[in-house]
């Protein structure tokens, strides 16, 4: 694709991209060695095909539902918008069971939506089921979506923006010419991080899926390892579980279309907004959307608060433990990120755009039970829960922020790489006058999304878990196991709203050393 | 965007993170050092027993003060956590004492080779005779379903009555965790046979089945259901704790079926002795006085100043109790018959 490579550079992302893999494939080998063969049952396979329906059927509507969203955010100006923007980054990183409650204390049987419903004399709503299943994956996701996309709409060159409006184009060739090949870039691979993160999901969809119907292959797995100790079934299904989720790379890789706008000379400049019912349109995307992410969000908000007074003790150290670990994951998931997305956006290769995606779709139980076993022939897995939270936080943030960076990435290789290369222009000063400060905005957001993700996972580390290193997950765990659930929504507010300060932190700064 | 002309904030920026990353990274270091010169006794449990409101910190400091050794605590997660991390870890484990198991998984456990003899025939205030040679109650509670009585006073008196009326309630899925697995237990115990027919008429009534017993929980408070999969100490930890009588248990003429948590001591154990001197404690007036109020569950052996207030309030009338090798044969027809019934 470019005349110029310098295929020494590349050879870093490579590997990583081969460490990444490893670290999908050991664990699975290590539990699947143990075993005697792998069987699975007609439940098993049913558990598979409500997985990858309801997988779907979330990526669909997240991302369709964030177009128009995004648009509206593109192209309107309004007072609080950066603030809406923000808010974007908050149900992402709610944790699963702290987001569900929320959820139900607007859609739930005694929530607001029901309690309206019965002052109206209608009948009352159930979320239980895949339906239900489906609006909390909306949730979690839609606002990830529209900031990704939104992305894409502020990397459309204000040179092709006026060109559009000097030819006098309505909206509908407005679109179709500028807006549709964004789209078709950007949009594959936002639909791939939702629909394979959806693939294993487990404590969302096994609460809100409403019986054993909505059964996923993350709980088959759970039922192999913990109550039949059948090691070779949990590998079988966490295999099933990674090549559905390669599929889904596969798929997104041949639909992304790369949008070719060339370079533009960095002057801001809106979309233009159009009047009448486009505006109302516009106006109700936003306000539907605000209401569908705050009225949860307020409801976690007060749940918590009053049980902050007495929180114990033991939340500050678990806080600041937390804090720790999602800073260094973030630090380290940002660099290997950067370096895979500016390796394909060189040169695209399938190889790398599979292990950027392939963490994703493991199973966390069957990672985290797999990296136990090859750790403890080494070295007590106690000792090391730390560097391990680390690395599996790196392996699961990396694929958000690899979809993040990637569509600027390209961008900026094709504006600007032959002028790099021929200034000779490598190194560790390529990256601190052209890709750093290029790709501050994208580098702040998935920064923000990497730190986020890294306060929150409990589940694959809970066997490296020792004595006097309780993460802040953990105790709010530990919390609601102990009937304290007023402390334990406390503890999970603490644990959202740090989660928050780390994503506007990383996001604001990348934001203000892009402008 | 300016950035390619002023890129130094972001730089600085970048430096700021960086010295508080190796900060961090080193005081993580030095809070993971904790070694001991004495001997260790460790002990594999559930998280919510470690926790500083479960009873872990005070059993902790009782049995410290009498063995000049270290307790310490490690947590597996859920109690149907433990028995898998037993079984990964094999006998290489630096565990000496699993405690949390219990009856439902003993006989699984047991097959694993992995426990040793406890060699105790204790008095056990329990409302069935136990006697296991591998593995010795601490704590007992009867499942129950739990509910608002000022929302439902009149509670069903009996699973076909749960199932005929229009109720709605949370369950935990015996596939992740132990309560859901005991309500199996608890349903074929009582009606044998008949237990997918039960099943079949409760489908209705269940609002959703949970990951695990915290879940369920949360739900039930927040109004989801007017009744929850627990345990009839349940309305004690309101009663006590938060001054709330308003919760009660619902008591089945079927009988309850009973959860008796356990402990075991692993034949690799490097501190055999110390591993008997902690199963000995454990029956002890230390151990035993610390569960009600901390593990809301009833103590093996009643504490001389009997029990707290609450406690006596739902006693059931009969007990119901698979042995560990009934309970391991009855689980996976059971789970078919659960399986099939609730997919609606």
């Amino acid at each position: 694709m470019k005349p110029r490579l310098a295929p020494r550079q590349n050879l870093p992302a490579h590997l990583l991209a081969g460490l990444l893999l490893a670290l999908v494939i050991a664990p699975l080998l290590a539990i699947g060695w143990r075993g005697t063969g792998i069987s699975l049952g007609a439940a098993d396979w049913a558990a598979v095909r409500f997985s990858a329906t309801q997988a779907v059927l979330s990526a669909v509507f997240s991302t369709l539902l964030a177009v128009p969203v995004a648009r509206a955010l593109a192209r309107r100006q309004f007072p609080g918008r950066g603030a809406l923007i923000t808010l974007m980054g908050a149900p992402f990183l709610l944790p699963a069971v702290v987001a569900v409650l929320g959820l139900l204390a607007v859609f739930g049987r005694g929530g607001m939506l029901n309690q309206a419903l019965t002052a109206l004399d209608l009948p009352p709503v159930s979320i239980y089921g895949l339906h239900g299943v489906v609006l909390a994956h909306v949730f979690l996701n839609l606002p990830l979506a529209t900031r990704m996309i939104l992305q894409g709409w502020l990397s459309i060159p204000a040179e092709r923006i006026r060109l559009a409006q000097s030819l006098g184009f309505p909206p509908r060739e407005t679109f179709r010419h500028l807006e549709a090949p964004m789209l078709r870039e950007v949009l594959p691979g936002v639909a791939l991080v939702i629909l394979v993160i959806c693939l294993t999901s487990f404590a969302v969809v096994l609460t809100l899926g409403g019986g054993p119907s909505a059964t996923t292959i993350e709980l088959a797995i759970y039922q192999a390892v913990r109550f039949e100790f059948d090691l070779a079934r949990a590998a079988g299904l966490a295999g099933v579980q990674l090549v559905l989720g390669g599929l889904a790379a596969l798929a997104a890789w041949g639909l992304t279309r790369p949008a070719g706008f060339g370079a533009g000379l960095d002057r801001p400049l809106r979309l233009d907004a159009p009047p009448g019912w486009r505006r109302a349109l516009d106006v109700l995307a936003l306000i539907l959307t605000g209401l569908f992410l705050a009225l949860p969000l307020l409801a976690v908000l007060m749940r918590g608060l009053p049980g902050l007074a007495d929180l114990p003790a033991s939340v500050l150290p678990a806080a600041a433990r937390s804090v720790g670990v999602a800073l260094v994951s973030a630090v380290l998931a940002t660099a290997a990120a950067l370096a895979l997305a500016l390796s394909a956006a060189r040169r695209p290769g399938l190889w790398v755009e599979t292990a950027a995606t392939l963490p994703l779709a493991t199973s966390g139980l069957v990672l985290g039970t797999g990296l136990f076993l090859l750790i403890r022939p080494f070295a007590p897995p106690m000792t090391l829960a730390l560097p391990v939270t680390v690395l599996v936080n790196l392996a699961l943030s990396l694929p958000y922020l690899y979809r993040i960076l990637l569509p600027e990435a390209r961008a900026l290789h094709q504006d600007y790489g032959r002028l790099a290369d021929s200034l000779d222009l490598r190194g560790w000063p390529r990256l601190r006058w052209l890709v750093l400060p290029r790709l501050a905005r994208p580098l702040g957001f998935g920064a923000g999304i990497a730190a986020a993700l890294s306060m929150g996972d409990l589940g694959v580390i809970a066997l490296f878990a020792g004595e006097r290193q309780a993460t802040l997950p953990l105790v709010v765990s530990q919390l609601t196991g102990a009937y304290r659930m007023e402390a334990a929504a406390a503890a999970a507010l603490i644990l959202v709203a740090l989660s928050f300060a780390l994503f506007w932190a990383f996001d604001a700064g990348g934001r203000r050393a892009a402008a | 965007m300016h950035g390619l002309l002023h890129p130094r904030p972001f730089r600085r920026t970048m430096e700021k993170m960086m010295k508080r990353h190796l900060l961090a990274a080193g005081l993580l270091t030095i809070a993971t050092q904790a070694l001991a010169e004495t001997p260790v006794l460790t002990v594999l449990t559930y998280d919510s027993f470690t926790s500083e409101w479960g009873p872990g910190p005070a059993i902790e400091k009782a049995f410290e003060e009498t063995c000049a050794c270290d307790l310490r605590f490690v947590p597996a997660g859920d109690g149907a956590a433990l028995l898998a991390r037993v079984q990964l870890e094999g006998a290489a484990s630096e565990a000496d004492v699993v405690l949390g198991l219990d009856t439902s998984l003993t006989a699984a456990a047991a097959a694993t080779g992995l426990f040793a003899p406890h060699g105790h025939t204790p008095q056990l205030d329990l409302p069935v005779e136990v006697a296991d040679p591998l593995f010795l109650p601490y704590d007992w509670g009867w499942f129950a379903f739990v509910h608002d009585r000022t929302r439902l006073p009149e509670p069903p008196r009996t699973f076909e009555a749960l199932a005929a009326s229009d109720l709605k309630i949370v369950i935990q899925d015996p596939r992740s965790s132990t309560p859901g697995l005991g309500l199996l237990l608890w349903v074929k115990a009582a009606y044998g046979d008949r237990a997918a027919e039960i099943w079949q008429g409760l489908a209705d009534n269940v609002v959703t089945v949970t990951p695990g017993w915290s879940e369920a929980y949360g739900l039930f408070l927040e109004g989801e259901a007017d009744m929850v999969l627990s345990y009839t100490t349940s309305p004690a930890y309101h009663l006590i704790a938060e001054k709330d009588d308003s919760k009660a248990a619902a008591l089945f003429d079927e009988g309850h079926y009973l959860q008796i948590e356990v402990a075991g001591k692993l034949a690799a154990t490097d501190q055999p002795e110390l591993a008997d001197r902690f199963l000995a404690f454990m029956l002890t007036e230390a151990f035993q006085s610390a569960i009600p109020q901390t593990n809301w569950m009833y103590p093996a052996v009643t504490p001389a100043a009997g029990l707290p207030e609450g406690f006596d309030a739902f006693r059931p009338a009969k007990s119901l109790l698979m042995t560990p090798e009934e309970a391991q044969a009855a689980r996976d027809p059971a789970l078919a018959e659960w399986r099939t019934a609730l997919a609606k």
